[in-house]
């Protein structure tokens, strides 16, 4: 072999040994959406690879808190660049941030902060549904579904009627479209025709939708999480509240 | 028209009292606009001044901001209470996050009914002791340093001060075990913007009683 092929080879086993260890961020939740889908979406979206360790009993839970990686003793965690950030917001802020999601400027950043703190206020009403005793649903479902409607949605179709452009933020991309589409896609999926009254927010989900890392990520067999059942249900209560 | 930042809320801490804190810690003059009563409330719903018709808001620079941790945000990046990168920022965040949890808990004890009141008083202190603050006294145990983040005032170390004072309301002695956490709360106190701020007089609001509560229930839930 020539020196070259010798110095390519051993450049790409350091590689892969390199990958291993450290390469992609590393995700530790359960297997559904709970907290950790919006930064699935993320990640996604910025067309970043990322790994995931599922928690699946009690167990899990607690030997992460025994080798002190959750700083707080909870999950979600993401392994990130030598970081175990916890607190969804946080680790949320730190990806928008580096790869670029988070607006030119103070201005745009304090927009896409009000945006995506409504979103999170409407994504805890649609996530703490599904663990609702039974006799409550109802009437949380009446709830949530009069602030989306009435609260939430009307406020981005009007984002979008004013200036008229295809993202909410200085038109570009930012964590606030990706977050808004999630919460659009998790909506429809309790009231199909929720996008009777708003259809600048169902040209936006289109657009959104074709972008080719978001595109991907919406395909089946993706890492995207489907709405959680019984059997995800039974698994959170096991793990978090036994 | 004066240039100075305008709080829109009523008169009590709940979840305007960080931001008057961090405003106060950056030596930033405000003035308040108190929700009295439900009208009040009514009136800026009406005029579109609150994005998603709650309160906080706060004018500021041109705009509007809603969303507690989005006014904070806007006023710890402009005052230079955020780090000086983006890992800094990262420790900030999850800290902050974590006294944000611990906050929502002590401000929410006011609320409970009288049946549940004990029981959320005991995980309330519970979670301080054994979840929250141990993690700081450990910050600060490991760096040794007098900032819980880049060895210079964050938001982090302010709203840290914040939730020991209300924690020590509820709990005088709560620090007992935590040595370098009654440094810390020496040590931040004596900043002159907060010392300022801790004396009576200032901005900074009053614990709520069970009659506040009542008035505020009037005019945000009725």
């Amino acid at each position: 072999m020539a020196a070259g092929d010798c110095t390519a080879i051993a450049e790409i086993l350091r590689n892969q040994a390199r990958g291993t260890m450290s390469g992609k961020p590393k995700l530790h939740y359960f297997n559904g959406r709970g907290r950790m889908e919006t930064i699935r979406w993320l990640l996604a979206a910025a067309g970043v690879e990322f790994e995931e360790s599922f928690l699946e009993k009690k167990e899990d839970l607690t030997k992460l808190q025994n080798d002190g990686s959750l700083l707080f003793q909870q999950v979600p965690m993401v392994e990130i660049d030598g970081m175990k950030l916890v607190q969804t917001r946080a680790i949320a802020n730190y990806i928008s941030t580096k790869y670029n999601l988070y607006g030119k400027d103070l201005k745009e950043r304090a927009l896409i902060d009000m945006y995506v703190e409504g979103l999170f206020d409407l994504n805890d009403l649609l996530m703490t549904h599904e663990i609702l005793p039974a006799d409550k649903k109802d009437q949380h479902f009446a709830n949530m579904m009069d602030k989306a409607e009435n609260r939430y949605l009307p406020v981005f179709e009007k984002v979008l009627k004013d200036h008229g452009k295809d993202f909410l933020v200085g038109n570009q991309l930012s964590r606030a479209d990706v977050q808004l589409l999630e919460i659009l896609i998790m909506a429809e999926e309790f009231k199909p025709d929720i996008f009777a009254k708003f259809p600048l927010l169902q040209s936006f989900k289109a657009k959104l939708g074709n972008i080719p890392t978001i595109k991907k990520f919406l395909q089946p067999g993706s890492q995207r999480k489907p709405p959680s059942d019984e059997k995800v249900v039974d698994q959170v209560m096991k793990i978090f509240y036994s």
